[in-house]
């Protein structure tokens, strides 16, 4: 099994000037204006519970989705806005969601959480910490049986990596995996804090890759803040995923800019050098310069493009604004199904 | 129809769905090369296949969440628990995740799974291996939670579980494992939740149960009627959620009194909903506060004495039945 190795991409050819990074600037651009926008309306009160936003983030999303087919199925955590809109969920039903109204994509149920688009392949949004890895590898599981080549993207924090479902997830997936039976790709987005505890302090063995080897899962490290280096290593192992059933695993190392939640004000457990030194590893900035270098995007095409974003994450939250919310009957459907607990009549 | 066993009846229920339908599978501890550890897996593996029939290792919330993300992708998991007490590991995967998903993701997946095995008290297996759940699962909208008295319950109900769109809570009631009962041959027979039925007529109390009491709470009845002269109509609920108190309704207006039964403890219990309920729609009708019969409010000692004092019996409700009818 690889040791533990850092992916970055040193060598930039022809293919790095292809309109598909263009797409992925613009893609990471949108999300940091859209979370932007998440955080004035929570300050505005337009946005209820909590709000955890992906700032810092974007190249995790991007590169790695990117890199899946149509059919594939996504599972997150809470801080899930980016894995939604970059699987193509509506950027105007995702922050509907997040107002509570009725054209939200989970219908205003389920919140900034509990996005869900399973049409788009986005299979929730969970707020127990490391509860959706057992699903994940179980849809896995499905995805095989039913003899597809589909596969499951779950990803989590390096927080998930201490609670029992996390280790319950990877030795049932390892074993599964000897069979080809789990297709899964598990992206840990390592930003260095279980909430506001730093991997140091949660974690007795620091090399989360590490850990994952430890239950027969390939597992390999990469610069997160590149996305030209994520995307690399996605081509390249959900190839492999794809041809084998085999899980496996990218520790992707990154870094939150915002606080854990909106109402992460304080951040006691940082400093503001910390943020500061990490903001110059801007994963947007990395690649903006990059195309600026080496295919000869312009001030002009960048400028565009934040404007765009600005003007489509308002849009956004106008559509969540005029929206109405959930009819109070909506209350009492989706519990069961509508027929309730009965067998379906034969056809 | 023909005479089977509770055991016997789920193996059943579970093969012909197998049969059926390929999207059915079963995983759980040591039931397919061990074949169980109450043998109701036994030859399933060599007939289906380990794909099918899955060894998992011991990890509960591994198997309860893999099960929802199958479910949520298509397939029909059935998760045996080795005994519901095991199932406690699991909570988070049976609380938060199977029973919420369809309500926020605003119904865009249905969860069709089962979570089935053994509970109850009565072969000396002390605190935490003898404790019941239908109220635990009870309180949380989301699920089916089922406690089937008969063998042609269990299989009935089983199917209806295995054909569904949700995740049912499916309460075996270890001590009626070898109970012999008539059972349906039609491959579609299936039990609907919700529908309690009369287990036994009678005019002058109404006895609710469930489950094992059910069984227990028959033959106190027969006792009473031939020592005392009282007749009992007994009412088995079935499903404990979906919950259906019509019967027990209509029969509490016919007697007027009513003893609700469950085998475990008293406080916030399954008996305290079904007595609150009664009262609140039949209050003009009773003649007597509804009593409750229940264990004794502790965990579950091993010694065999203890054991029997800890849990209810027919004396237990006979006495309470007279209490209602001021016999006492």
């Amino acid at each position: 099994m690889a040791e533990t190795t850092r992916t970055s991409a040193t060598t930039i050819d022809s293919a790095a000037c292809a309109p598909e990074w263009t797409e992925i600037l613009r893609q990471m651009i949108f999300i940091r204006r859209f979370e932007e926008a998440t955080e004035r309306e929570f300050r505005r009160g337009k946005i209820g519970g909590y709000l955890h936003v992906y700032s810092g983030q974007e190249a995790v999303a991007t590169g790695i989705l990117s890199a899946i087919q149509k059919g594939d199925i996504v599972f997150s955590g809470y801080r899930d806005h980016a894995h939604a809109l970059t699987l193509g969920a509506d950027p105007c039903r995702v922050m509907a969601e997040l107002f509570g109204k009725a054209t939200g994509v989970s219908k205003g149920k389920g919140g900034s959480m509990h996005l869900f688009d399973a049409e788009h392949g986005f299979y929730g949004g969970y707020g127990i910490v490391g509860g959706h890895l057992t699903l994940a590898t179980g849809a896995a599981y499905a995805l095989r049986y039913q003899q597809t080549e589909r596969i499951v993207v779950c990803y989590f924090g390096d927080g998930a990596m201490n609670i029992g479902s996390f280790h319950e997830a990877m030795n049932i997936a390892g074993l599964w995996g000897k069979q080809g039976m789990c297709p899964v790709l598990f992206v840990i987005e390592n930003n260095g804090y279980a909430m506001g505890t730093s991997i140091e302090r949660h974690s007795a063995l620091t090399d989360l890759s590490a850990r994952v080897r430890a239950y027969s899962i390939q597992a390999e490290k990469v610069d997160a803040q590149d996305v030209f280096a994520v995307r690399g290593v996605a081509d390249r192992v959900i190839r492999q995923i794809r041809e084998t059933g085999k899980p496996y695993c990218i520790e992707a190392v990154t870094y939150r800019f915002s606080g854990h939640g909106a109402a992460d004000i304080l951040q006691p457990y940082r400093t503001k050098d910390e943020v500061e030194e990490h903001r110059h590893r801007d994963p947007i900035m990395i690649l903006r310069n990059r195309l600026r270098e080496i295919c000869g995007l312009s001030d002009d095409d960048v400028k565009k493009m934040e404007d765009d974003a600005g003007e489509r994450a308002a849009q956004a939250v106008k559509f969540a604004e005029e929206s109405p919310v959930p009819d109070p009957r909506e209350l009492f459907t989706d519990v069961v199904a509508e027929h309730g607990p009965q067998p379906e009549t034969e056809s | 129809m023909a005479e089977k066993t509770y055991r016997d009846a789920i193996r059943e229920a579970m093969m012909e769905e197998m049969d059926r339908d390929t999207n059915v599978l079963i995983m759980g501890e040591d039931i397919g090369v061990y074949e169980g550890t109450f043998r109701i897996t036994a030859g399933m593996l060599k007939k289906y296949g380990p794909r099918r029939v899955i060894d998992t290792p011991i990890a509960e919330a591994g198997m309860a969440g893999t099960a929802v993300g199958m479910a949520m992708l298509g397939l029909r998991p059935i998760v045996e628990m080795m005994t519901m007490n095991f199932a406690i590991v699991a909570a988070d995967q049976i609380l938060n995740h199977a029973a919420k998903v369809r309500y926020f993701s605003g119904g865009q997946v249905d969860v069709p799974m089962v979570i089935r095995g053994p509970q109850g008290a009565g072969v000396q297996l002390s605190a935490q291996h003898s404790q019941t759940f239908e109220t635990f699962y009870g309180h949380f909208p989301g699920l089916a939670v089922v406690t089937p008295a008969t063998p042609a319950d269990a299989k009935g109900m089983l199917k209806t579980a295995i054909r569904g769109k949700d995740p049912v809570i499916f309460l075996e009631s270890a001590a009626l494992y070898g109970m012999k009962g008539e059972v349906p041959d039609d491959l579609d027979f299936t039990v609907p939740f919700g529908q309690s039925r009369v287990a036994r007529e009678g005019s002058d109390v109404t006895i609710v149960s469930y489950g094992r009491m059910l069984q227990v709470s028959l033959i106190a009845a027969e006792k009473l009627s031939n020592d005392e002269g009282i007749e009992a109509e007994v009412i088995d609920l079935r499903s404990i959620r979906p919950l259906d108190l019509q019967p027990s309704y209509a029969s509490v207006a016919k007697t007027h009194r009513a003893v609700v039964v469950q085998e475990q403890w008293k406080p916030f219990g399954a008996a305290a909903e079904i007595a609150a309920s009664i009262t609140e729609e039949m209050f003009d009708d009773l003649d007597a506060p509804v009593a409750r019969v229940t264990g004794e409010d502790v965990p579950m000692p091993y010694a065999r004495n203890l054991e029997l004092l800890a849990t209810p019996h027919e004396p237990q409700i006979i006495a309470a039945v007279k209490k209602v009818m001021y016999h006492d």
